[in-house]
């Protein structure tokens, strides 16, 4: 009996999975899911205080963001995204909507200037005037027609310089854009560097050598150089070089560690007039007051921030001195924004938006922080996940306690809902109530593993840790360098990995991640390793390791300690061991002979494959360093093939079941290996933007390479097709992404290995006796017997990357996650993406779940996983399996962060949330009492009968 | 001793031939090249080659055009673990120039050099050690050796088997060689086995390949959909299953019935003649619930 429930059970699932769409009802929105927006390290600020109404500070960050935040809560209030390079455009300040746009034709990218009148008022009619391209370009601010206004003065002075070593003056007409005269002087040591602009005729430039700053001066269309020696200023001076700020008539030098002001005199005479330490970051100055200008300079001091607001013309006057508490290890200062407000004593104030280090925006103001942003989470680089800790006895987790007055509101509350009478706020209510009772942020694993940290590295070298039921930080680790040399202040972070995962022994150990980062942005450079605790946030220890980093490969094999060991590669070719310990060499030279790892070489159009070879040989080299010889090479011709995607399995990925059955009682054979490396090569003259060759001129190529032997195993040629390729493998599959130019359609094609030795093993007397080579073991040695099948499909939308769900034992089936340009995340079922699909499936395909053939997938509104929301600036997606084998978690990264947790085939192994247990228990309740009074009723019977 | 070489080729069924020295003549012709060889005594194993489907090997070349179709030659260099290349055999081939620019290599032969006292020795090490036998070949074989070499490996002690094996695939685009497959024709499981070659002669398979041609996205109009499914309803019998096949759902729980009846019966049987009056409803319920499951 118990049976049969089982089965007509199973079969109640599987039919309400039969229901393609996944969606969710309006009221169960961030029930699962969380999303945060981020704007990015911010590159400009602009504050708008001068109006009554909302006070806000607009920002423009590394991310292409602008941005108005609240001063007061540092809410984002507009958001818009822009192009970065040749366009202009306007936004309207209230609500963000973009007022006019203007794109100025440049051929070839370079450093464009921007240049803006103060006080801009939309009424009056200013010009704009910006440089792209080699052109300087006059743009009205009303409607951005490129015009040529008269200013009050009518001659527009424009300085460059030819070849870094000569200067040219022009003087424009601004009437009419005319050049009225130009002339141009050879300054023969070279100029370097940033240039500060210090008057109005005058500028400040280092020379090539980095030891002399040269004043140049313009007035009237004449050229004079003046050079003086950094030395003269400061003694015993190393490379200068010229910070960046705006200071009326001086600069700002950063030399020797120091930064130092200097003054530019009437006839171009340098004097020094103030020095601070280096790690000073300063604004651009602010008008305050009686004529007065200001500026802000902040910088660290152990955990604190000092502010320092002082006038540019007395140095020796500070107006404002602040030292700040920081809650967190942040780095030092990076950039300083001021502005000042009238304080109700009529004095005064100043408050500061300054950017840290680790891309985080804090606004301060009479020596607090007002509110602080974690913007370095916008640019995310690598995550990984991690178990929470284990919930013990002793440590009890505070429960929220109830009154029964607050219990009984609840359950009025909820009734309220399911009858479809709760007000708004009733409906808010019950969503934080549920909140609350599912406990999903608590700080413990939990039986379903719902409840894992995202552990996120992002460029500025920060580690956060993400609750994945609240999204909160848990905790955040800048990365430090273990050396502190002056080369490698900040390392930069690369890529994250499990460094030590505790299970079967080694319980106690806190797991573990392993940071690589680099110091520089040179592939040669050399990289540092930090060990970071999970559970605490705490570094364990980190490294130089003294070689650079091509390539992090965890090999399949962890120590008595349960640390994975990884082979880092380095440029020259040698491989290094991870962790130093003679219990990993042990092991590793255990399994020397069968390592072998590949390198793919994308401007050659090379791949190479790696064996091990011998110790590496020399002084500098430890036992832990190997040298590896080349066994194979795939060498792509150069004239019609280059490389532009390529892609492994995820190394965790768990698979199923080995085979597949067919429709007609066939089996099929996954070809399932772990070395199986995809890759998209496309003409060179293809490699460019879609729609830049025809089609004739342009072919995609797809190969699977296996990684031991350098074997192609699967080559596919799409004539007319152009990149760029987004791809996804997983199990024995592969689906990528395309631009079919011919079609002017975007196509997604599936390839699916099957594997052919193994086909004879379908008898089942040869499985029953023994008779099969299902458990002998699979050499890339052997000559693959394998065979594909590939279909092709249109797809209506561009796409920025593609995953996969991943389940703890991978039976659920698989969707595909696409994030589109859109910059949301859609949810197709791989069985769309079936390769066996036909225009008529038989009733046996059918009921296998076969759809039949369409010439393009599907776009199911409904399936859009982020719903309402926007992951803007998508570039990856992550997935990684909960416990419960139904359910996965996934992570979006761009400039904003969403996560939610799907279940692919719906919840078939856990009950819903909202399950109404007292239900059942009342309904069991109510039939064992049921039973006991019929039987007591029989027995009564029963024995009235017998006495009769 | 005579540099022996085996130069085997088949380019049709019906010939079958190898010579006993190495000719770097230029031939032009496959009638005279085929003719040449003679017979030898020593070809036991014909080296397959493939070739596209567009020639037909009886075609004679004679009048093909020199320019358009010409004969190349590029060596197998093979090198034993970590030791230097040198030269292990040559393909030859025709290069087929088509009129739209393209190339392709046809007509693939091999003439592998047969191993030297020396390179025996070698290739035993290598099998003591399961060290690696490598192979290389140019990566373009009009300008040999092009970019780079284009290089294979495989565990010595995959080869062996009555002779040495070898299977080569060699992946093309045009006259440029992209990869070559090297190994052994069969399997070759894990813990490999310590085997000397009962010949020392190599038994060559190569194959050309060239790139497949992605199939083109089929695509539908709203008619064809239509008329699909119309067929679909006329010509789509369900296919018959076997009686079993169809109900086995419904058989399965009546046979259970039907045991459980029938065990149910011989209780009752066994019970009628020793039933008492007061106790026997426990008794059979004890009894017969370990029967039931």
């Amino acid at each position: 009996m118990a049976m049969a429930i089982k089965a007509s059970l199973l079969l109640l699932v599987f039919l309400s999975s039969a229901i393609v769409s996944f969606s969710l009802y309006e009221d169960q929105v961030g029930l699962m899911d969380w999303h945060q927006r981020y704007i990015g390290k911010v590159k400009h600020a602009v504050f708008h205080t001068q109006k009554a109404g909302r006070k806000r500070v607009i920002v423009s960050t590394e991310e292409n963001v602008v941005a108005s935040l609240d001063l007061r809560h540092g809410e984002i209030y507009v958001i818009t995204l822009s192009s970065q390079g040749s366009t202009l455009r306007a936004w309207n300040l209230p609500d963000g909507q973009m007022v006019w746009e203007t794109s100025l034709h440049s051929a070839q990218i370079s450093k464009s200037l921007l240049s803006v009148p103060i006080n801009l008022k939309v009424d009056k009619d200013y010009p704009i005037l910006a440089f792209g391209g080699g052109y300087l370009h006059a743009v009205s601010a009303i409607d951005g027609e490129r015009v040529l206004q008269p200013p009050e003065s009518s001659i527009i002075y424009v300085l460059g310089f030819l070849h870094s070593s000569e200067a040219v003056v022009y003087q424009i007409d601004s009437k009419t854009g005319e050049v009225v005269a130009e002339k141009s002087m050879v300054f023969p040591d070279g100029f370097s560097g940033a240039v500060s602009s210090v008057s109005s005729d005058k500028i400040v430039v280092l020379d090539s050598t980095r030891s002399i700053l040269v004043t140049i001066g313009f007035l009237d269309g004449d050229i004079s150089f003046q050079k003086t020696p950094v030395s003269d200023l400061v003694e015993d001076s190393g490379n200068a070089e010229i910070l960046s700020p705006l200071l009326s008539n001086m600069v700002a030098v950063k030399v020797n560690r120091r930064t130092i002001f200097v003054r530019v005199g009437g006839e171009g005479k340098l004097e020094v007039v103030d020095s601070l330490s280096d790690e000073t970051a300063m604004s651009v100055s602010l008008p305050v007051a009686d004529d007065q200008v200001a500026f802000a300079s902040a910088h660290h001091e152990g955990s604190k921030i000092q502010l320092m607001v002082k006038l540019v013309d007395d140095l020796e006057t500070v107006l404002l001195r602040e030292s700040i508490e920081m809650d967190q290890h942040r780095g030092r200062v990076d950039k300083v924004f001021i502005n000042n407000y009238i304080k109700t004593d009529m004095s005064n104030g100043f408050r500061a938006l300054i950017v840290m280090e680790d891309h985080s925006l804090l606004l301060l103001q009479q020596g607090a922080i007002v509110w602080s942003r974690e913007e370095g989470l916008a640019s995310v680089t690598d995550v990984t996940t991690a178990e929470l800790p284990v919930e013990k006895d002793g440590v009890s987790v505070a429960k929220v306690e109830h009154t029964l007055v607050d219990w009984l509101k609840g359950h009025m509350l909820k009734l309220k809902g399911s009858l479809l009478l709760a007000s708004p706020e009733d409906v808010a209510a019950i969503q934080e109530m549920r909140m609350k009772s599912s406990g999903r942020s608590k700080l413990t694993r939990d039986h379903n593993g719902f409840r894992k940290l995202f552990i996120a590295l992002t460029r500025a070298g920060k580690l956060f840790a993400l609750h994945t039921g609240d999204g909160r930080i848990v905790w955040s680790m800048l990365l430090n360098s273990p050396s502190k040399s002056e080369a490698c202040e900040r390392p930069s972070g690369i890529s994250l990995y499990q460094w030590q995962v505790p299970h079967h022994h080694a319980m106690d150990e806190n797991p573990s991640v392993l940071v690589v980062g680099r110091c520089g942005s040179d592939s040669s450079a050399p990289g540092v390793l930090s060990f970071v605790d999970v559970y605490t946030g705490k570094e364990i220890s980190s490294s130089d390791i003294g070689h650079s980093v091509v390539r992090v490969m965890p090999l399949p094999f962890t120590d008595s300690t349960e640390q994975r060991l990884h082979l880092i590669a380095d440029t020259e070719g040698h491989v290094h061991l991870y962790p130093k310990t003679s219990e990993a060499l042990s092991i590793f030279q255990r399994e020397f002979q069968n390592v072998y790892w590949y390198t793919v070489e994308g401007d050659d159009g090379i791949i190479r494959g790696h064996g091990m070879k011998s110790s590496c040989a020399g002084e500098t080299a430890d036992e832990y360093c190997f040298t590896t010889k080349e066994l194979w090479t795939v060498v792509f011709p150069s004239e019609s093939e280059k490389i532009i995607s390529t892609l492994t399995r995820k190394p965790n990925e768990v698979v199923h079941t080995q085979a597949k059955v067919n429709t007609d009682q066939d089996l099929l054979y996954k070809y399932v290996s772990r070395n199986l490396l995809f890759v998209a090569t496309v003409s060179p003259k293809g490699a460019g933007e879609i729609g830049s060759v025809t089609p004739e001129e342009s072919a995609l190529v797809v190969y699977l390479i296996d990684t031991i032997t350098g074997r192609i195993l699967h080559r596919l040629s799409h004539q007319g097709c152009q990149g760029p390729v987004h791809a996804v493998f997983s199990e024995n599959w592969v689906v990528y992404h395309y631009f079919n130019l011919r079609a002017h359609k975007y196509e997604v094609t599936v390839v699916e290995i099957y594997d052919q030795s193994r086909a004879e093993n379908k008898n089942v007397w040869k499985l029953v006796l023994g008779k099969h080579n299902l458990t002998a073991p699979i050499s890339s040695y052997s000559r693959p017997e394998m065979f594909t099948k590939s279909q092709s499909y249109f797809f209506a939308q561009s796409v920025k990357t593609i995953a996969v769900t991943s389940t703890a034992k991978g039976i659920t089936s698989k969707q595909l996650l696409i994030g589109t340009i859109g910059d949301q995340i859609l949810a197709l079922d791989k069985r769309f993406v079936d390769p066996r699909r036909t225009l008529n499936p038989s009733q046996a395909e059918k009921e296998e779940g076969i759809i039949p053939l369409t010439d393009s997938l599907p776009i199911i509104p409904q399936s859009y996983i982020t719903h309402s929301l926007k992951v803007e600036g998508l570039r990856g997606i992550v997935t990684a399996p909960a416990k419960l084998e139904s359910t996965t978690h996934v992570f979006a990264y761009g400039v904003d962060l969403f996560y939610t947790r799907l279940a692919p085939s719906k919840t078939y192994d856990s009950l819903a949330d909202d399950f109404s247990y007292a239900l059942l228990l009342i309904t069991i309740v109510a039939l064992v009492a049921a039973i006991y009074i019929t039987w007591v009723i029989s027995e009564k019977k029963e024995l009235s009968e017998k006495w009769r | 001793m005579p540099n022996l070489t085996l130069v085997l080729f088949l380019s049709t069924l019906l010939f079958s031939s190898s010579f006993a020295f190495q000719s770097d003549e230029l031939l032009l012709d496959d009638e005279e090249f085929g003719l040449e060889g003679g017979s030898h005594p020593r070809s036991p194993e014909p080296v397959i080659t493939d070739s596209p489907p567009k020639q037909t090997p009886s075609i004679r070349r004679r009048y093909s055009d020199p320019d358009l179709d010409s004969k190349i030659q590029f060596t197998l260099e093979h090198a034993f673990g970590d030791s230097d290349f040198s030269s292990a055999g040559t393909f030859s081939a025709r290069l087929k120039t088509w009129s739209h620019g393209g190339q392709t290599l046809t007509k693939l032969r091999f003439a592998r050099n047969e191993f030297s006292d020396e390179e025996k020795h070698a290739f035993q090490n290598l099998l003591k050690g399961d060290d690696f036998y490598r192979i290389r070949l140019p990566s373009n074989v009009v300008t040999p050796p092009g970019r780079e070499y284009v290089i294979a490996s495989v565990r010595a002690r995959c080869l062996p088997r009555d002779g040495l094996d070898e299977h080569i695939a060699i992946h093309m685009d045009g006259a440029n060689i992209l990869a070559v497959s090297y190994g052994s024709p069969g399997a070759c499981p894990y813990p490999r086995q310590l085997k000397l070659p009962g010949k020392w002669t190599f038994n060559s398979h190569t194959i050309l390949k060239s790139s497949e041609q992605a199939p083109r996205t089929p695509i539908f109009t709203e008619e064809i959909l239509g008329s699909s499914e119309n067929m679909e309803g006329e010509a789509e019998a369900p296919v018959e299953r076997s009686f079993w096949a169809k109900y086995w759902m419904y058989l399965i729980p009546l046979g259970l019935i039907v045991m459980n009846a029938v065990t149910q019966a011989s209780n009752m049987a066994e019970e009628q003649p020793a039933g008492s009056q007061g106790q026997a409803p426990a008794a059979i319920h004890r009894g017969s619930a370990p029967r039931r499951r």
